[in-house]
């Protein structure tokens, strides 16, 4: 099996780390692909090498092109943007751009917002699936078969499919009728219900072995001590998948924000770069270039940082978030 | 939460036999009583903090996907409109979905983006990984510089591609020019809005199908290719008998989310085309919004919810089988 979706307990990052060697040039030299070492020795198969990495040198224009259109675009004037025939570079850089596209479209505010956003969901996200995953795991109520398939059955059914009883349950919550449009927990909770991050923790709290949890509880544990002292801890890389994941799925999640999210000063970056295109006309253009270029940043520089636990994360679950 | 075994008393089977046969007898019967006892009295403190622990996920899931799910399914035979009290219409919402010429529009052109996404975003990934995991320079740089898009908010990624269609002053009819080819009209002509849709969707997720692929093809071993080199099998053959095989339940994966996530396709029609020009890409979820946001018509956009969901489900279902049999280790 290519992926295995069960982390063996012995794999955890302490095990894992002599494999990981320094980014070499020939980084994986040692490692066995398609095409064997001996091809790599032989002229043509030299050539043939050369010509693959520069062809995909060639097609990474494609992601990173689009990218510095829109880097360099944000330097250009309203008018130059508007010429029929675009110019490669900006013929007058215009730095301010970005400083006034900042101010201009609140950025300070909706960066925040978002942040907001994704910490809640991360929180609410751990707290409802970590603790489902060790109920089922490792205390198996009375039931837990029947509990743990009405769980993992949502996982058949995509959230947009319910998207308009959703918010029609936000708007007006059976029995304690309380709106919760405009509050940052109608995106919390709907996005708390999450089965795909039990599944992947219980999978994980599986591989703990029972010896050890028993252990706990005869030295006097009790349920929640063995949760926050054993699980937990040892529970590290895949809580880390799961916040990963959560965090990368509310930045891009744009639907049900812009349901519930009406009110501007309490949406996400994403809806306040919407809004500003589609309502506020006499806004430079180019200040909403910059405004996405300012938008695009955080991400690739997460992505730098988290790299290694992103493609570990991928490699734990199969799939993305 | 302190409920669970606060009294840990040495386990019954920890007991020293007792060397004396007379006295076991009544001996074990006190045991097996305590025993029996006790083995309740665990069973409940398991019991309890299993659900205490259970109850978070419980309410939530309760509160905001069964309840919705089952709500969604009534509300399609009412006349929701949140503003009067909803009254039972039976099939008349399904029966107006039905008549409607948009639900036939835009349900063929989701299958055709679908197909189209397919066409292009199922093949590229597994070539773009199946090379990259070849390259003995710079893969770290080839896999970030096709990871990126992904990373991107949806709406910078439309709102860029919006701008580079523009064909007035957009990259890519400038691009056209330069090797003197007739600028195009992208978005704005029937035949040409959707594939240019799919473009941006594929663009924007392509990179992650990569990674999966990738972290799929570290985890062939490299035993197999050895062995069948010695056997005399060429580089065509290993990619057929060997790669191939071995990824091919990431391959059915993706291929069945890969259609689920297609077909929910709405941030680009909703912002960049407004499902025009003359409905070339209404979608199935654009016309669920509309049908709620701009009509008030609360029951039919939940009838086309049920809908979509109906023909959702087959493909989940594969999904779930599939998930299943990998969760079991395969």
């Amino acid at each position: 099996m290519a992926l295995s979706l069960k982390p063996s307990f012995n794999a955890t990052p302490q095990n894992e780390k002599p494999k990981r060697r320094k980014q070499a040039p020939l980084e994986d030299a040692n490692e066995r692909t398609l095409v064997s070492p001996l091809a790599f020795r032989r002229p043509s198969g030299r050539v043939i090498y050369w010509v693959v990495f520069a062809l995909l040198l060639l097609s990474t224009l494609i992601t990173l092109g689009p990218l510095y259109w829109m880097f360099s675009g944000a330097l250009k004037s309203s008018i130059e943007l508007d010429q029929p025939s675009p110019t490669f570079w900006p013929s007058h850089p215009g730095w301010d751009n970005y400083i006034n596209a900042w101010k201009v479209l609140d950025l300070p505010l909706y960066f925040v917002n978002t942040l907001i956003l994704a910490a809640g969901a991360v929180l609410f996200q751990l707290l409802v699936s970590a603790t489902a995953a060790y109920s089922i795991s490792k205390l198996h109520p009375a039931g837990k078969n029947l509990i743990q398939f009405g769980f993992f059955c949502t996982l058949m059914v995509p959230p947009v499919v319910y998207l308009i009883p959703q918010f029609v349950n936000i708007n007006d919550l059976p029995l304690i009728h309380v709106s919760l449009i405009n509050n940052w927990a109608g995106v919390w909770l709907p996005e708390a219900a999450n089965a795909f991050n039990i599944l992947v923790l219980k999978s994980f709290f599986d591989s703990i072995p029972n010896e050890l949890t028993e252990a706990a509880r005869l030295d006097g544990a009790n349920a929640w001590q063995l949760f926050t002292r054993i699980i937990l801890p040892l529970s590290r890389p895949a809580l880390a998948v799961v916040t990963i994941f959560t965090v990368i799925a509310t930045w891009k999640d744009f639907l049900w924000p812009l349901l519930v999210l009406t009110d501007t000063n309490v949406q996400s970056l994403q809806l306040a770069l919407y809004y500003a295109q589609a309502s506020n006309g006499n806004m430079p253009f180019t200040y909403l270039i910059a405004g996405l270029a300012l938008a695009s940043i955080p991400p690739i520089v997460l992505f730098l940082f988290l790299q290694k636990q992103i493609i570990r994360g991928i490699s734990l679950t199969g799939l993305k978030g | 939460m302190e409920l669970s075994s606060s009294s840990p008393s040495p386990l019954p089977l920890q007991e020293p036999a007792s060397p004396n046969a007379l006295a076991q007898g009544s001996k074990s019967a006190a045991l097996k009583e305590r025993r029996a006892t006790q083995k309740w009295k665990r069973a409940i403190q398991r019991n309890l903090s299993g659900y205490l622990f259970l109850l978070p996920a419980l309410l939530i899931f309760a509160l905001f996907v069964w309840y919705p799910v089952v709500s969604g399914f009534l509300m399609s035979f009412q006349n929701v409109d949140l503003i009067n009290p909803s009254r039972w219409v039976g099939f008349a919402n399904y029966r107006e979905v039905f008549s409607d010429p948009l639900f036939g529009v835009a349900w063929r052109n989701t299958l055709a983006f679908t197909f189209y996404a397919l066409l292009f975003g199922y093949f590229v990934p597994i070539v773009l990984a199946l090379l990259i995991n070849e390259m003995r320079h710079g893969k770290g740089f080839f896999r970030l510089a096709f990871y990126v898009p992904v990373m991107l908010a949806p709406i910078v990624t439309v709102f860029l591609w919006q701008w580079m269609y523009n064909p007035d002053s957009g990259l890519l009819n400038a691009l056209l020019s330069l090797v003197h080819l007739p600028p195009g009209l992208w978005l704005q002509t029937t035949s040409s809005a959707l594939p240019s849709l799919m473009v941006i969707a594929t663009w924007s997720a392509a990179g992650g199908t990569m990674l999966i692929y990738l972290a799929a093809l570290q985890g062939v071993p490299a035993s197999l290719y050895e062995a069948a080199e010695i056997d005399g099998a060429g580089l065509w053959r290993r990619l057929w008998t060997i790669t191939l095989p071995s990824i091919r339940p990431i391959m059915l994966l993706m291929l069945i989310l890969q259609i689920i996530g297609t077909m929910q396709v709405f941030i680009e029609p909703f912002t960049i085309t407004h499902g025009g020009p003359q409905n070339a890409t209404m979608s199935i979820l654009l016309l669920i919004y509309n049908y709620a946001f701009q009509y008030a018509d609360f029951g039919g956009a939940s009838a086309i919810g049920v809908i979509l969901f109906l023909v959702l489900a087959v493909f989940a279902l594969i999904y779930m089988r599939m998930t299943n049999r990998l969760m079991q280790g395969d």
